[in-house]
């Protein structure tokens, strides 16, 4: 904790102390900030006297970020969240799943050479993409569900820029140190101590990237064979390429660029400032409590002058993006909470009632200053907004597994040919022929039944089938997780008329799957 | 740039645009963005110099790599011709009886070959392959061949060519004119019997008679035609020159004849074979079994 009011001049520089624009951040407050009904959104620098004038500067100097250590329910649950996420981001392309001797046994691949997406029982093929479409419409209305009710969460917890730039922030500490140490290496000159671990540090940066980057190719093919052959030199250019650029990247973004990705790159917060209000659980700072800011001395001194707050700055030392919560909601706060876990403890320390900062909504922040009692988080959550989300989500949810249980796994489609639209023939019948397109879509051969109805007298070959062997229905084999393209002629004695007909698939198994495609066929008209 | 001034809220500089009421802060990039922003001149810098940039009178500077797009299309074409030429290859080796055995170089030959026919054939026979009756071009896609339709018939056909001049081995078939040589009545006669051949109209003792005296030695007592001489079929539906009573007496009277060119020395072996294939593919294509004796197109001295 910091004494602001005899703030140390020359010698050792105290490092809890923020400051910012030259000067410290603890100042006599010029704005008494009370419970107006709008302070808690209007609220802007109290230590600042209003401006008028900016110096003229092509760009903003990047504050570096030294967020300190904390415990607290919220750090854990944040690391609960980044083991978790961690886990499933490296574990998974190693799952296996038995799908039989024509399907790969991966649980979870993207195979783009044979443009197949499996997932567990669910194998999903290009022209059922609607499904993949769903699932993102369900992870965009889930993130405005999260979002509504309890605020910027994904930022907080589960983003994986928020994820990686945790653990190059950890590695920072366990290498150099925690804040006052890492500020005192930043501000020390380049001797050949500082080189070393700088050196040691970034290596370790590059092998967190080189590991990113090496399980996320695993997902586009078969884990255990392409780890072997990347090791071995034998995997795919491409493979070291997107290693490459997803090394890069994590270093660049995770480890040097961190809070800068959320403040100027990502469109997501602004995405959900619009999507906040009044309404929504966010981390907030109540100023009715803390304002005016006084340290223990003061407020010992002269008691009742002075709110909670007694400025020691934690919350801004630990916050991961250097943002102070205290200045109101804004586009650098991720809502980690970690400044909830560090005044709390403060608070405790100095006996004073949890909660200065919190997780609440403006709304309830004005009902509380005006001296009603809080409302229970999950009132909060009982907001007609979330609960229409919720219903959304899970609507959208309930269809796609409903359309992904009825979908059938045999297909068909037919396209007659155009030019010529029919043909004579010698014995005065009229031929007309198709593309058919038979899909199998399940892990081994099937034997399927093409089969022509309502085109009376009508018989059918096709390109492998001889004209000798014509018949109404035929049988072929399709291969195991394919489509076959077979090329059919249907011929019908003299005398045949256009008209619409089907062609009828069956699979030849217990499942007997079928479709219908009503077609056309053409005849002469002067016939 | 009239209405800078201070934001009060943030202590950030406006630009000095309003509109209805909304300003815009002129917030300062971050210092990477900055650099960022020089880096990208710095790379334009290179580009211009390494690739071709500057609009010049009649064309731009080359740059120094010398790249063009044309020399990158020249190459990808290149390449094409490369993957193409193993093909090309493996189908100059293998003789055309034989190539229904390997079914995925059929395939290749049929594709091959329908690249092929769209340049070279399509300009007669049509880009679906159905001919024209009114112009007694030949449809492709039928069961009816005037010379043989299985493949080694169809390659023979396009290598010589029908009625072409100058080529000894040339398909070739003359039906003589008939002007003059029948009144109306044996003409009208004549034409019920060519029609009664496929049921369009009743037989009469007149009609036969005169066919089997004029017709019958080319084209069959039945009108089955006859493949070696290149006399096309009477009794079935299918007609070259139309099926109308009109078509009939002007095919016996003045006789049209089509001609076909040889495409040997035109196009290389190898796209004859694929044209061949292709041509076969339509639907139509027949086996060897059944033109087996046949003696233009015997095939006993392949293995």
């Amino acid at each position: 904790m910091s004494n602001p009011d005899d703030p140390k001049d020359g010698g050792e520089r105290d490092w809890s102390v923020v400051v910012e624009g030259g000067k410290p951040k603890s100042n006599e407050p010029v704005s008494s900030a009370v419970a107006e009904p709008e302070a808690a959104t209007r609220r802007h620098e109290p230590h600042e006297p209003p401006r008028t004038t900016v110096p003229e500067k092509l760009y903003e100097p990047r504050k570096q970020v030294h967020n300190k250590r904390i415990d607290g329910p919220f750090r854990r649950f944040k690391w609960f969240v980044m083991v978790v996420t961690l886990a499933i981001y490296y574990v998974t392309p190693w799952l296996r799943w038995d799908r039989g001797p024509y399907a790969p046994d991966q649980a979870v691949l993207v195979d783009l050479a044979n443009r197949r997406f499996y997932m567990f029982g669910i194998e999903i093929w290009p022209h059922e993409f609607y499904f993949v479409a769903g699932l993102l419409i369900m992870a965009g209305i889930g993130l405005f569900l999260v979002t509504s009710a309890v605020g910027r969460a994904w930022c907080g917890y589960a983003c994986p820029q928020t994820v990686w730039t945790d653990l190059f922030q950890h590695v920072d500490r366990f290498i150099d140190g925690d804040r006052n140490a890492r500020l005192r290496l930043d501000a020390a000159p380049w001797t050949w101590g500082k080189v070393m671990r700088r050196a040691f540090k970034w290596s370790i940066y590059a092998l967190i990237g080189l590991v990113t980057g090496g399980a996320w190719i695993l997902y586009f093919a078969d884990a255990p064979t392409l780890f072997r052959d990347f090791f071995a030199g034998e995997a795919a250019p491409v493979a070291y390429i997107t290693v490459a650029v997803l090394t890069l990247t994590t270093v660049t973004l995770g480890g040097f660029m961190r809070e800068q990705v959320c403040i100027y790159m990502c469109p997501w917060p602004r995405i959900q400032t619009a999507m906040l209000d009044e309404k929504s659980l966010i981390v907030t700072y109540k100023d009715w409590r803390g304002e005016p800011r006084g340290s223990l001395k003061k407020a010992q001194k002269k008691p009742g002058e002075f709110g909670d707050c007694i400025d020691c700055t934690q919350c801004v030392q630990v916050c991961p993006t250097g943002i102070d919560i205290r200045e109101g909601p804004q586009i650098g706060c991720i809502t980690c909470a970690l400044c909830i876990d560090a005044c709390d403890r403060v608070m405790k320390d100095i006996g004073r009632p949890r909660g200065l900062i919190d997780y609440a909504t403006l709304e309830d922040c004005e009902r509380e200053a005006a001296g009603e009692t809080p409302r229970p988080a999950w009132r909060t959550l009982m907001h007609p907004r979330n609960i229409a989300y919720l219903l959304i989500w899970g609507g959208i949810g309930g269809a796609l597994l409903f359309a992904l249980g009825v979908r059938t796994h045999t297909d068909l489609t037919v396209a007659p040919d155009r030019n010529p639209p029919f043909m004579l023939l010698s014995d005065g019948s009229v031929r007309n022929s198709y593309t058919l397109k038979l899909r199998n879509m399940e892990s081994r051969p099937r034997d399927m039944e093409i089969a022509v109805e309502g085109l009376p007298g009508a018989i059918m070959w096709t390109d492998t089938i001889n004209r000798t062997a014509a018949a109404p229905t035929q049988t072929v084999t399709v291969p195991a997780d394919q489509v076959r393209t077979v090329r059919a002629y249907v011929a019908v004695p003299e005398g045949a008329t256009t008209r619409g007909f089907f062609f009828r698939l069956t699979s030849l198994d217990e499942q007997r799957e079928t479709d219908t495609v009503e077609t056309r066929f053409d005849a002469p008209e002067d016939q | 740039m009239a209405n800078k001034r201070v934001d009060e809220p943030t202590g950030t500089e406006t630009v000095g645009h309003e509109w209805d009421g909304i300003e815009e802060l002129d917030t300062p990039l971050p210092r990477w963005w900055l650099w960022t922003f020089y880096l990208t001149i710095i790379f334009a810098i290179g580009y211009v110099i390494a690739y071709p940039a500057w609009p010049m009178i009649d064309r731009a500077t080359a740059g120094v790599l010398g790249w063009s797009s044309r020399g990158d299309l020249a190459e990808d074409m290149s390449a094409a011709e490369m993957a193409r030429s193993g093909v090309r290859e493996q189908l100059a080796r293998v003789s055309i009886e034989r190539l229904p055995e390997d079914s995925a170089l059929m395939q290749q030959a049929v594709a091959g070959g329908a690249a092929a026919f769209r340049v070279n054939c399509v300009q007669c026979h049509g880009s679906g392959a159905a001919g024209s009756q009114e112009l007694g071009y030949p449809n492709l896609n039928d069961d009816d061949w005037l010379w043989g339709g299985d493949l080694k018939a169809i390659e023979y056909t396009l290598v010589h060519g029908i009625r072409q001049a100058g080529d000894d081995e040339t398909r070739t078939s003359v039906m003589p004119p008939f002007a003059g040589a029948f009144d109306s009545a044996q003409l009208d006669a004549l034409t019920d019997h060519v029609l009664a051949l496929s049921g369009k109209a009743n037989a009469n003792a007149l009609g036969a008679q005169l066919y089997a005296d004029n017709c019958a030695a080319c084209h069959g007592s039945g009108g089955e035609g006859d493949r070696a001489l290149g006399a096309p079929t009477l009794n079935d539906a299918i007609w070259l020159r139309g099926s109308s009573r009109e078509a009939i007496k002007r095919q016996i009277l003045q006789p049209r004849m089509g001609m076909m060119p040889k495409w040997e020395g035109r196009l290389d072996p190898v796209t004859i074979k694929m044209l061949a294939a292709y041509v076969h593919s339509l639907g139509g294509g027949e086996d060897f079994v059944e033109v087996a004796e046949d003696p233009e197109v015997e095939v006993d001295e392949q293995p």
